[in-house]
């Protein structure tokens, strides 16, 4: 029978399968970050339970690190108290860890790609809802609660009750300008927060295919905005050069043999999934969010909705409160909206190829006047590497804060917070109430935008230069 | 984990849609490294900011069953955010839809979520918000809501439903296979990575 790309990586691990009772899968990597795993290790530790796959279990500190004076002791005594916790553990149980100074450290999602620890055709999970990043090459990734972290740390496999398949189709070309982050924000806008829930999505079509590895992961990444648990993205040569060479990569006869599995994965062309999206990107502009959950976003070139405008009382509803905590009016241009800070970085929009496409815009350019950016890398590699191109002194030259790797202003856990009332144009993922600072006010954005934003103070396109 | 079977008691009124995750426990309350006293983050910020929020008022206090609106747990896989609830006090949440991390979260850890038509949950609104004195029974075991005026079946699969009335342990169950565990770990593709 044909199979999606799902359901074979599924099928590839199924440990246990009986009448009644959810599949029993094994977990190929184990991610692992502070803020949800003191409390699985502490039940490992009172159940006098080992970690059963150490070699399979890989930590590094992001989510609450603070990005300046590293090499100091973090000031706040409870996420001082978390990292310490996170180290004891790692060396109590025999875990990989990448601390604060590491050249490896970084946001989980970006170094497991960055070490060729991501391939296709693997089962990922993460104490973040974020893991749906590693699916653009191929694997099965999803994130997990603190339970399942204790379990996977246990018994280096999950209990599972099989996802629905949705097929998420971009046809076409995207014009100059418009990136993936426009793709996926465009996406959930058209499906709601909750269009995904139960599915694992397959983004598929010629758009898709023409993106490069760590665009993909910007899709993948933002599947759990749309509800979904888990993104793909079907491996082909992009994955294959990506993957090739880097420190955990197959190599010689192996990696002859795995590229040759890895084609075998792709969705047979006859299989069926359960729901079907279809995107043309010709039509596709630079998106932004105006409200305070991510499938409230229009184009750029359009104005602050009405709640009238929506048929829904629930949507109608959240419409009226999202615009009275963002402050907005309705019928605003977004052109006109005035931001404070913007923030390039998070697992979302904190790759290389962000920062230099930031950076592009902002060379040669000043910062507005009264607005504040803060560049933060995904990993201290990609900031090592950003630091070589000279992209580094392009974002100081014009009055940004070039910063240490970690999750950073994307959820405030350090100290990078939006004050109360303060507005962001930030290429993270959430634009959740709070959640950059307590009253801060979040747009969603791509890395272009984001820098055409800082240089005018007002949301901009780069067009608008 | 403590068993469910049946339990009945007040409700609140949650009229939000899409709360999610960062509403229900703002992210500065997750860097504990203990299990317990989440309850002073739930919905932080509504309760610091809104007077009115519906848990700063009185004849809601003691309530144990959280309704909601649509796609409630959106957002992040914390599962502070279950224990937030729990801690509280809460014993079940009703919506329309769940986030499918909150909704594991949730029946791994006891916290019983209940999906009814979103016409159910504007019927459970207004009898509650009419009288804040209204019980309101979820029984797992016969799989059913009740309270006065509403009798109605909810969908949970077995297994979920066997393990939450046993108040069973997840990895306890998964360790009695640890040889079909190992048995699969010897059929793994050679070139996949280990970290060390």
């Amino acid at each position: 029978m044909a199979r999606t790309m799902a359901e074979k990586v599924w099928e590839e691990h199924v440990v246990r399968r009986a009448e009644g009772e959810p599949d029993l899968l094994y977990i190929d990597l184990h991610l692992v970050h502070e803020v949800t795993s003191p409390q699985a290790f502490e039940g490992l530790r009172l159940a006098g339970r080992p970690v059963r796959r150490p070699d399979l279990t890989i930590a590094t500190e992001d989510h609450n690190v603070p990005t300046e004076n590293i090499l100091l002791p973090i000031a706040d005594p409870v996420s001082r108290t978390q990292i310490e916790t996170l180290r004891k553990n790692a060396s109590d149980f025999g875990v990989r860890l990448h601390p604060m100074g590491d050249i490896d450290q970084g946001i989980v999602h970006v170094v497991g790609p960055q070490l060729g620890l991501t391939q296709p055709g693997m089962t990922i999970v993460c104490g973040d809802s974020h893991t749906s990043t590693h699916g653009a090459f191929g694997a099965l990734a999803f994130g997990i609660g603190t339970s399942q972290v204790e379990h996977v740390l246990a018994t280096q496999t999950l209990p599972m009750t099989p996802f629905k398949t949705m097929a998420v189709t971009v046809n076409g070309t995207l014009k100059p300008g418009v990136t993936s982050k426009d793709i996926i924000l465009a996406v959930i806008a058209k499906i709601g927060t909750g269009g995904g829930q139960g599915y694992v999505i397959e983004y598929r079509g010629e758009a898709i295919r023409s993106l490069s590895m760590e665009a993909r992961m910007t899709v993948c990444n933002m599947s759990i905005e749309a509800g979904a648990r888990a993104g793909m993205i079907a491996p082909d040569e992009t994955t294959f050069d990506y993957i090739k060479g880097r420190p955990h990569a197959p190599t010689g006869a192996d990696w002859d043999a795995a590229v040759a599995h890895w084609k075998s994965l792709r969705s047979d062309p006859d299989a069926v999934f359960d729901a079907e999206v279809v995107l043309d990107a010709d039509e596709l502009s630079p998106f932004v969010t105006w409200g305070t959950n991510p499938g409230q976003g229009v184009p750029l070139d359009a104005a602050v909705p009405a709640p009238e405008d929506f048929a829904d009382p629930n949507e109608r509803a959240a419409a009226e409160k999202a615009l009275a905590y963002m402050g907005l009016e309705a019928g605003t241009p977004m052109r006109d909206v005035r931001i404070d800070t913007v923030f390039l970085g998070s697992c979302t929009n904190g790759r290389i190829e962000d920062l230099r496409a930031a950076a592009e815009i902002i060379k040669g350019r000043k910062v507005a006047e009264g607005v504040r950016m803060l560049v933060v890398p995904g990993s201290m590699r990609v900031k090592e590497q950003a630091a070589q191109e000279g992209l580094a002194e392009v974002f100081t030259a014009a009055g940004a804060e070039w910063r240490e790797a970690g999750c950073s202003m994307c959820l405030g856990m350090n100290p990078d917070q939006l004050k109360p009332g303060e507005r962001s144009a930030s290429t993270s993922n959430r634009n959740f109430e709070g959640r950059q600072g307590k009253g801060g006010r979040t747009h969603l954005v791509s890395p272009l935008v984001a820098a055409a934003t800082a240089v005018r103070g007002t949301l901009s396109s780069p067009a608008d230069l | 984990m403590e068993k469910f079977t049946v339990h009945t008691g007040r409700a609140v009124p949650l009229r939000y849609s899409n709360v999610d995750t960062d509403q229900i426990i703002p992210a500065v309350y997750l860097k504990r490294v203990s299990r317990s006293g989440f309850e002073d983050g739930l919905f932080a910020a509504w309760r610091a900011n809104d007077p009115d929020f519906v848990l700063n008022r009185p004849e809601y206090a003691g309530g144990t069953v959280l309704i909601a609106g649509p796609d409630f747990g959106t957002g992040s896989s914390r599962e502070h955010a279950v224990w937030a609830l729990q801690d509280y006090g809460f014993k079940a949440v009703l919506a329309s839809r769940f986030a499918d991390i909150f909704r594991g979260n949730s029946l791994k850890g006891g916290l019983l979520t209940v999906i009814l038509p979103q016409e159910v949950i504007e019927r459970l609104w207004a009898a509650v918000e009419a009288d804040p004195a209204t019980e309101v029974t979820v029984d797992l075991v016969a799989r059913e809501v009740r309270a006065p005026g509403v009798t109605e079946p909810f969908e949970l699969d077995d297994y979920t439903r066997w393990r939450l009335m046993e108040g069973l342990d997840d990895i306890g169950l998964t360790l009695r296979h640890t040889d079909e565990i190992a048995a699969f770990e010897e059929r793994r593709k050679p070139w996949l990575p280990v970290t060390q």
